[in-house]
């Protein structure tokens, strides 16, 4: 089963690791990404999220599909969060079960690589002396 | 034709709106619509790419617009 989420509200890794839970999984793959406090090494205060919704969510449910087919997989779960985040909150979660667990490894790095490359969801860094778009120059 | 716009991201910036609308000559392609957008907006070819959605999907340059499209402008994408 696939489980997309975007929302503006917090993630929570609870609830994604219960919705991948199937007892005939060997183990669970869980990726919490977190919102680090510098980059380059300037310090970023916060991020602020944008999406595309309506796609965004489409393409979520593609890579999951995609994962669930490439690999031996039971259960994928992505969430997303858009809006203002702190240093150390959660913007991503994606979550896989499998019987074994270098399926559930290969099928959460798949998703998190291919969501960065295409899922339109923007981020802005934030500084003490401005603010970027993340990517948008080379 | 006239068709609506949606921009994200760094383009709603470089647009300064998140919908906007242009009025075009049929048959126009997706490469007809950069173009255009880089003549209005200069700044879209200092960008590392943009791609355009058309009803929710991604589309190559040389996909025809037809009226009634929702048309987006996707920057390069920086979620997760």
């Amino acid at each position: 089963m696939i489980q997309i989420l975007l929302t503006e509200d917090q993630l929570s890794p609870s609830q994604c690791e219960s919705f991948i839970a199937d007892d005939a999984a060997g183990g669970h793959v869980i990726f919490i990404g977190t919102v680090r406090n510098n980059t380059s090494k300037k310090t970023v205060l916060y991020l602020d999220f944008e999406a595309y919704g309506s796609m965004a969510e489409k393409e979520m449910k593609k890579i999951a599909e995609q994962a669930a087919s490439k690999f031996n997989v039971f259960h994928i779960v992505i969430h997303h969060r858009i809006g203002k985040l702190k240093i150390g909150e959660i913007p991503v979660i994606i979550g896989v079960s499998s019987a074994h667990r270098k399926a559930a490894f290969e099928a959460c790095e798949y998703c998190i690589d291919t969501l960065k490359e295409s899922v339109p969801i923007w981020k802005k860094e934030f500084f003490e002396d401005g603010e970027v778009w993340v990517a948008a120059h080379p | 034709m006239n068709i609506d716009i949606l921009a994200f991201g760094i383009a709603k910036d470089l647009i300064g709106k998140r919908l906007t609308q242009m009025t075009l000559e049929q048959p126009v392609t997706i490469a007809d619509l950069k173009k255009e957008l880089i003549g209005l907006f200069p700044d879209f070819q200092k960008l590392s790419s943009f791609s355009i959605a058309v009803n929710e999907e991604y589309q190559n340059d040389d996909y025809f617009l037809q009226p009634n499209d929702e048309v987006a402008i996707i920057p390069p994408v920086s979620g997760g």
